[in-house]
């Protein structure tokens, strides 16, 4: 069993979460959802926790938590890029604006900065797309990006 | 209640918010007050208009004018040019491409000409957040004539004789299944709302519950009273937070009205709806899949029957429907089922949403009566491929469909011709690509998105489709032989005939019809090694024609890898090992001599 690093504060918070859905096992996907929006991930320790008070298998949580895209064990980076790979993003050149922030930022997808500045992940359909190719910094949304207006996104960001 | 004379509807859909329709609505609603107007004008936000293309987009009622492309800072013009002095703002009117003259009324726009509006027939008229608006169009009648005057049986016939086919993507009657149900026999039985819109490229469902909201929730009562359910699900997509927020909404509306909850109408007749919330699976569109989704599992579908109207949602009778066949459900008791059946082909009634995107003009959230052609598609309502260039194909059905060509422009589309020309009519994304789209690597695209949606259960869809993804790649690398197409072939009947569920029964769709339709692009990527539409990056080389290089060196100092060499003033050669393909040479070129091989 890892040894569980987050806050005692924090683990309070989670266990609040798991009562407020009366520990029902069938509530499992809303206590992950309302923990991630409460951490910005699920590391094992919070599976492990969470695996406790809902009265499941911790294999059980992790099963769960790896079949959704949705949940992620890996922490976001400060300001989350989010390219869109739904089809009209592709057709429209989604694909060399991803490739442009993979060399601008030099982390694969699905990875953070070693600075926990920018994480990078694809997502399927932001369903703007009469904005085609779309990508969305947090909750921003910018439309029509170029390969050659990758820079100037990630340069809005570095200052703040 | 105030009797406003004019109203201004700001499109509040996702698409026109990310341009920033809210600033708009802001400073609209800012100036209006400035010039103390405040008691003649009012500004709404409507859910989407369709026409995302062209947003946002600002109606001015009721004179019609219809506003495209309106920044936050044109709000002080149309106040101050269209709302006092009744001039309407020509530079934001539509300008029609074809002749070059401004359209200030959507009727007259090819757009919306030809279509039909039954189950977007709210959005962009009414305010979603305002449970009166929908009241006002005939909200909620439905679901008083249902429990008033009609028996369930009565609903369930009126439904049938209406010929409303599922349209999530299976085209199952919509009667049929809501009969089915309400025979089972149990203490409790569920209506679920699927509203997991997983589909790339596809977001009618989103709109709807974005602009119309109540419209799902008056037609999940109503389908509860016929099956004998007093509780509702709708499983939604987390990532759809507009949605949520605007469906909480209207719940709780409903609730506040008496429209839901005990006792509806004095009748006895109770219905609670819930909200439960998806994590990313496309699976989870499988109606077993959802079910267990809803249930705190991994979204894995099981073996039908027994189905979901015997056995769903916590072992209990459960009847899902998507969004949209909702959608449609209080206009047929409305109107009548004779009036839904009088649209559409013989055996599709009633209209489409498509979600049309890709290399098109019009880029937008369409409905059409079923049998349209997709030639009035494309070409009318879609006005025709972007920057003038030549159609290649249309894919349909998203990655369960298939690609159609110019040769199935005049189809008449509903579920079945969909289905017999090798494509379906899936959610209703409609992808159209032009000739620079690969078709192989389009096929591809769609494999990657199975290979990582597929839930792993059973082996066809789990093994099957990353070895054929594995093909394709080879193929797109030039390193794809011609056994490649056989087995290619072979592996994707095999994986339709035997995977478990929907998601692996048509996974291969798109390979199949793009070898059906393009099996040149094919041979061009195997026997020639290249790329017709210059995609594939593998297969391309970018060269130095000698005749036009004068040796500026600025291609070498922009290659990022120093694949270049060359003496100023002499010509210069791209080492074709060391080059990556970035493009960077072409670019840089003032004299057109790099070029694509």
């Amino acid at each position: 069993m890892a040894n569980i690093k987050i806050s005692e504060q924090k683990v309070q918070q989670i266990e609040a979460i798991c009562k407020e859905f009366n520990h029902e096992k069938g509530e499992l996907i809303n206590v992950l959802h309302k923990t991630q929006s409460l951490l910005g991930y699920l590391p094992a320790e919070v599976q492990e926790i969470i695996s406790k008070n809902m009265n499941c298998s911790v294999a059980h949580v992790y099963g769960v938590v790896t079949f959704y895209s949705f949940f992620t064990m890996i922490p976001k980076g400060e300001f989350p890029i989010s390219i869109c790979m739904g089809t009209a993003c592709y057709v429209r050149g989604a694909e060399k604006v991803l490739d442009e922030f993979k060399r601008i930022l030099n982390v694969p997808v699905g990875q953070t900065t070693p600075d926990g500045k920018f994480s990078l992940s694809c997502l399927r359909c932001v369903g703007a797309c009469g904005l085609a190719p779309v990508v969305m910094v947090g909750e921003k949304v910018y439309g029509r990006v170029s390969p050659d207006g990758v820079k100037d996104i990630i340069k809005e960001y570095k200052q703040a | 209640m105030t009797q406003f004379k004019m109203h201004l509807l700001v499109c509040g859909g996702t698409g026109c918010r990310a341009s920033e329709s809210e600033q708009l609505f802001h400073n609209l609603k800012h100036e209006i007050i400035e010039k103390g107007l405040e008691n003649d004008v009012q500004v709404i936000t409507t859910g989407c208009f369709g026409f995302c293309e062209k947003g946002p987009i600002v109606k001015v009622m009721p004179d019609n004018t219809f506003y495209t492309q309106v920044k936050p800072e044109d709000a002080i013009e149309i106040i101050a040019e269209h709302v006092i002095k009744g001039r309407q703002v020509t530079r934001l009117l539509y300008l029609n491409p074809e002749t070059e003259k401004h359209v200030s009324d959507s009727k007259h726009m090819g757009f919306y000409r030809k279509q039909l509006r039954i189950a977007l027939r709210n959005c962009g008229f009414i305010d979603p957040e305002n449970i009166e608006e929908y009241i006002s169009r005939d909200g909620y009648a439905a679901l008083a004539k249902c429990l008033t005057e009609m028996t369930p049986a009565q609903v369930i016939e009126e439904m049938k004789k209406s010929g409303l086919r599922g349209r999530g993507g299976g085209g199952f009657p919509t009667g049929l299944k809501w009969d089915i149900t309400s025979k089972s026999q149990a203490d409790q039985k569920y209506v679920v709302c699927n509203a997991d819109e997983g589909d790339p490229g596809a977001f009618m469902d989103r709109s709807i519950l974005e602009g119309d909201p109540h419209s799902v929730i008056e037609a999940m009562a109503i389908c509860g009273y016929c099956i004998g359910a007093d509780k509702g699900v709708v499983y939604i997509r987390a990532e759809y937070p507009l949605a949520v927020e605007r469906l909480k909404i209207a719940m709780k509306q409903a609730s506040e009205f008496g429209l839901l909850g005990k006792d509806i109408f004095g009748t006895g007749f109770n219905f609670e709806i819930d909200i439960r919330y998806g994590a990313g699976a496309f699976v989870c569109g499988e109606e077993t899949a959802l079910i267990h989704s809803m249930e705190g599992l991994r979204g894995e579908p099981t073996i039908k029957p027994p189905f979901p109207s015997v056995s769903g949602y916590l072992q209990k009778p459960t009847n899902v429907n998507n969004v949209e066949t909702f959608a449609n459900v209080p206009v047929i008791i409305n109107k009548g089922a004779d009036w839904f059946a009088s649209f559409g082909s013989e055996k599709s009634k009633g209209t489409k949403v498509f979600a049309l995107a890709g290399k098109i003009n019009n880029v937008g959230l369409i409905e059409v009566p079923m049998g349209t052609t997709l030639r009035d598609i494309i070409f009318e309502i879609g006005g025709g491929i972007k920057d003038g260039k030549k159609f290649k194909a249309v894919q349909t059905g998203g990655p369960s469909g298939g690609c159609l060509t110019e040769k199935h422009l005049d189809i008449q589309i509903d579920f079945d011709s969909l289905t017999a020309a090798g494509s379906m009519m899936g959610s209703g994304g409609m992808i159209v690509l032009d000739e620079d789209d690969c078709m192989v690597s389009i096929a591809k695209f769609y494999l990657d998105f199975t290979v990582e949606e597929s839930c792993g259960k059973c082996a066809p869809c789990r093994i099957g489709n990353k070895r054929l993804n594995e093909m394709l790649e080879k193929i797109c690398d030039g390193k794809g032989t011609m056994k490649d197409l056989d087995l290619l072939r072979n592996l994707s009947h095999v994986i339709k005939d035997t995977s478990l569920c929907g998601l692996g029964q048509t996974s291969p769709n798109p390979v199949l019809s793009t070898m059906d339709n393009f099996y040149d692009e094919y041979l061009a990527h195997i026997v020639d090694h290249k790329c017709p539409s210059g995609q594939c990056k593998a297969l391309l080389q970018y060269v130095i024609e000698a005749e036009n290089c004068v040796g500026c060196t600025a291609c070498a100092r922009n290659c990022p890898v120093n694949a270049i060499s060359g003496e100023r003033k002499g010509v210069h050669i791209i080492d074709q090992a060391t080059c990556i393909k970035c493009g960077a040479c072409l670019e840089k070129c003032k004299f057109n001599a790099v070029f694509i091989k």
